[in-house]
């Protein structure tokens, strides 16, 4: 068990290695001269050269990338070419309301979808399951900048329900946290449901088949007890597989959909930092959430044994 | 009663579909075509409608892209700040963006930009995975070296990956395709390996080894044909993830340039009005869901046709 533990986080060594070297090589062959920037309009080359010098720039790649590595280690992502500022505080600064986003999409998104795709399994080949199937697909068809639209025309123009846009912190009360994340979480939600609620259904199909569930039905048991604990309790693997999966879609998404609720997070962090061609943010932001994608998975991976004890590495 | 035998001794034809107490089909061809045709066009889509309604959709948009210029369309970049922001209309059917432009003829050549990044994409990252997925499928040494430079780009969400590439380029409309493909290689990739990795277990492959053939030939004969049903269903869902990554990257002003209409541009511009003036974000959005819903459904359909084992993967 300890053993499995110990190799499977080993694992992501080469991962993370790979995903650096793609982050950095960007940030190395990312247009523009960061030492002629520094040095401003009125600087002789020999001025650009020493400056260039005196940030390490004219070593060789590997020894830049080392060093780069070395300071990654120490949660030094550098520095913004626009504001000056750390990119680890920028992104710190901006980190709660997606943060917030992503919390709430995934509770939202995993308690409605896990049911509707027992659901559909439970009455397969019904109208229900059709209707549901026809949901997941278009949940995998419709944009999520289109959804965030179509919503807050809907339910914050016409009906006056929700806010338009925009992001309350935690701090000014539970309540006006979540009803400016409602619009956000259901659209950012839409493909997450589809994914989760199609996979769902194909694992517990899977599962409806085997001898224990038919004992169970011998036994008399009623439905909703076999679908909801002995069926998808065996089902949970690869449904917990898909929301770990799902995640990548979740970051994605978050950029668009802040974006279009004018939330002032990470996404929009991102977006204005393409603007600006601010190369240091955009790696950062990027290998940040790399990180945060690879440990969730990493988690998910050391569940299994926990959710299926049958499975021993 | 006894059908009297055909009254050939007689020397006098006799035609069979007159003659007293004779059954002889005449009509019948001499090859019976084959099931497919006999169920027909109907039958096809009565089994599949899934694919019917996708390729119907998509080649609407298809004919929307080629014929663009000529359904009554005007110059999609054609300003006239005289009437900018007008609502839809008989004479502007999708109304006019907040510099006058024709948001019925701007969505209608975003057709194009959004079908070519699709197709493109779908074929370049197709290609490029079938190669990648054979080499490593098949050379061993380098298997594990490729999987975990594809495990390295997997763990970056796609999104994300594409905006990291596109902020290093000049918007142009190749620069996304090649951003996108980029994103999309090592799905296809892993695919095309662990097809490749299950058919090498096949018994006639193990014959074909056995017989002498040599690897090339293998591929050629026995792998390639046998990937096809599932990188085609591959390459559809590749289609429409593309459409939509352009149409963000556009959208957030890391795609497309602005001067060519696209889905992602218009809702882009539309932005900054967009609760006053829904309609420029809205015709685009319902065009772009509609493509990708088509090429979904198509993708749904070939699944289920071509392979019925696939069903149950996802």
């Amino acid at each position: 068990m300890l053993a499995y533990i110990i190799r499977r986080i080993l694992a992501t060594v080469p991962v993370m290695a790979v995903v650096a070297l793609f982050v950095f090589s960007l940030l190395y062959i990312a247009p523009g001269d960061p030492a002629a920037v520094i040095a401003g309009d009125q600087a002789t080359p020999a001025d650009v050269e020493r400056i260039r010098q005196s940030l390490g720039l004219d070593r060789p790649f590997v020894i830049r990338f080392g060093e780069w590595v070395w300071q990654i280690l120490h949660a030094d992502l550098g520095t913004s070419i626009f504001t000056n500022l750390p990119v680890a505080a920028m992104i710190a600064q901006r980190i709660e309301p997606t943060l917030s986003l992503m919390a709430v999409t995934l509770v939202l998104a995993v308690s409605i979808a896990v049911p509707v795709g027992v659901v559909a399994a439970w009455k397969a080949d019904t109208i229900i399951d059709r209707a549901i199937m026809a949901f997941a697909v278009l949940g995998f068809s419709v944009p999520v900048f289109v959804i965030g639209y179509l919503l807050a025309y809907v339910f914050a123009l016409k009906l006056e329900w929700l806010p338009v846009q925009g992001y309350t912190p935690l701090s000014q009360g539970v309540w006006p946290w979540f009803k400016n994340l409602i619009l956000p979480a259901v659209a950012l939600g839409c493909v997450y449901v589809a994914l989760i609620a199609r996979t769902t259904r194909a694992a517990m199909l899977e599962v409806l088949q085997q001898d224990y569930i038919r004992t169970a039905r011998a036994k008399g048991m009623g439905q909703t007890t076999i679908m909801f604990v002995h069926a998808l309790k065996n089902a949970a693997v690869p449904i917990v597989t898909v929301i770990g999966i799902g995640i990548a879609l979740l970051i994605g998404g978050a950029v668009v959909t802040e974006t279009v609720f004018a939330i002032p997070g990470v996404g929009r962090l991102t977006v204005d930092a393409i603007l600006r061609r601010d190369y240091p943010v955009i790696q950062g932001i990027v290998l940040l959430f790399s990180f945060v994608y690879v440990l969730i998975n990493l988690l998910i991976d050391l569940l299994y044994t926990v959710l299926d004890p049958r499975i021993r590495y | 009663m006894i059908a009297t035998p055909p009254a050939r001794a007689s020397g006098v034809p006799v035609d069979p579909a007159t003659a007293p107490g004779i059954a002889v089909a005449s009509e019948l061809p001499d090859i019976l075509p084959t099931v497919k045709l006999r169920v027909g066009v109907v039958g096809f889509v009565w089994r599949h409608p899934a694919i019917a309604i996708g390729s119907a959709l998509l080649l609407a948009m298809l004919l929307i892209a080629v014929f663009a210029p000529w359904i009554g369309t005007v110059d999609p970049t054609a300003l006239a700040p005289a009437r900018r922001t007008r609502e839809p209309s008989a004479a502007f059917w999708f109304g006019t963006d907040m510099l006058g432009r024709d948001v019925y003829s701007r969505v209608l050549y975003g057709t194009r930009v959004s079908l070519t990044v699709g197709f493109a994409v779908a074929i370049l990252a197709s290609l490029v995975g079938l190669a990648i997925g054979l080499v490593s499928g098949f050379i061993r040494w380098v298997d594990g070296f490729i999987m975990r430079v594809m495990d390295g780009l997997m763990s970056i969400p796609p999104i994300l990956l594409a905006i990291a590439l596109m902020a290093l380029t000049r918007g142009s409309v190749g620069n996304v395709i090649t951003a996108i493909t980029i994103a999309e290689i090592p799905r296809v990739s892993r695919l095309v390996r662990s097809v490749v990795l299950s058919l090498r277990e096949q018994p006639y492959v193990d014959a074909a080894v056995a017989a002498g053939t040599r690897t090339p030939m293998i591929i050629l004969r026995h792998i390639l044909p046998n990937t096809v049903a599932p990188m085609t269903v591959q390459a559809t869902y590749v289609c429409a993830s593309a459409m939509i990554i352009e149409a963000i990257l556009s959208f957030i002003g890391a795609g497309t340039p602005p001067t060519i209409p696209s889905w992602g541009n218009i809702m882009a511009e539309g932005r900054a009005l967009w609760q006053v003036k829904p309609y420029i974000v809205f015709f685009p959005a319902i065009f772009l869901s509609v493509t990708v819903l088509a090429i979904n459904l198509l993708g749904d359909g070939l699944r289920d046709a071509l392979d019925p084992r696939m069903v149950k993967r996802l």
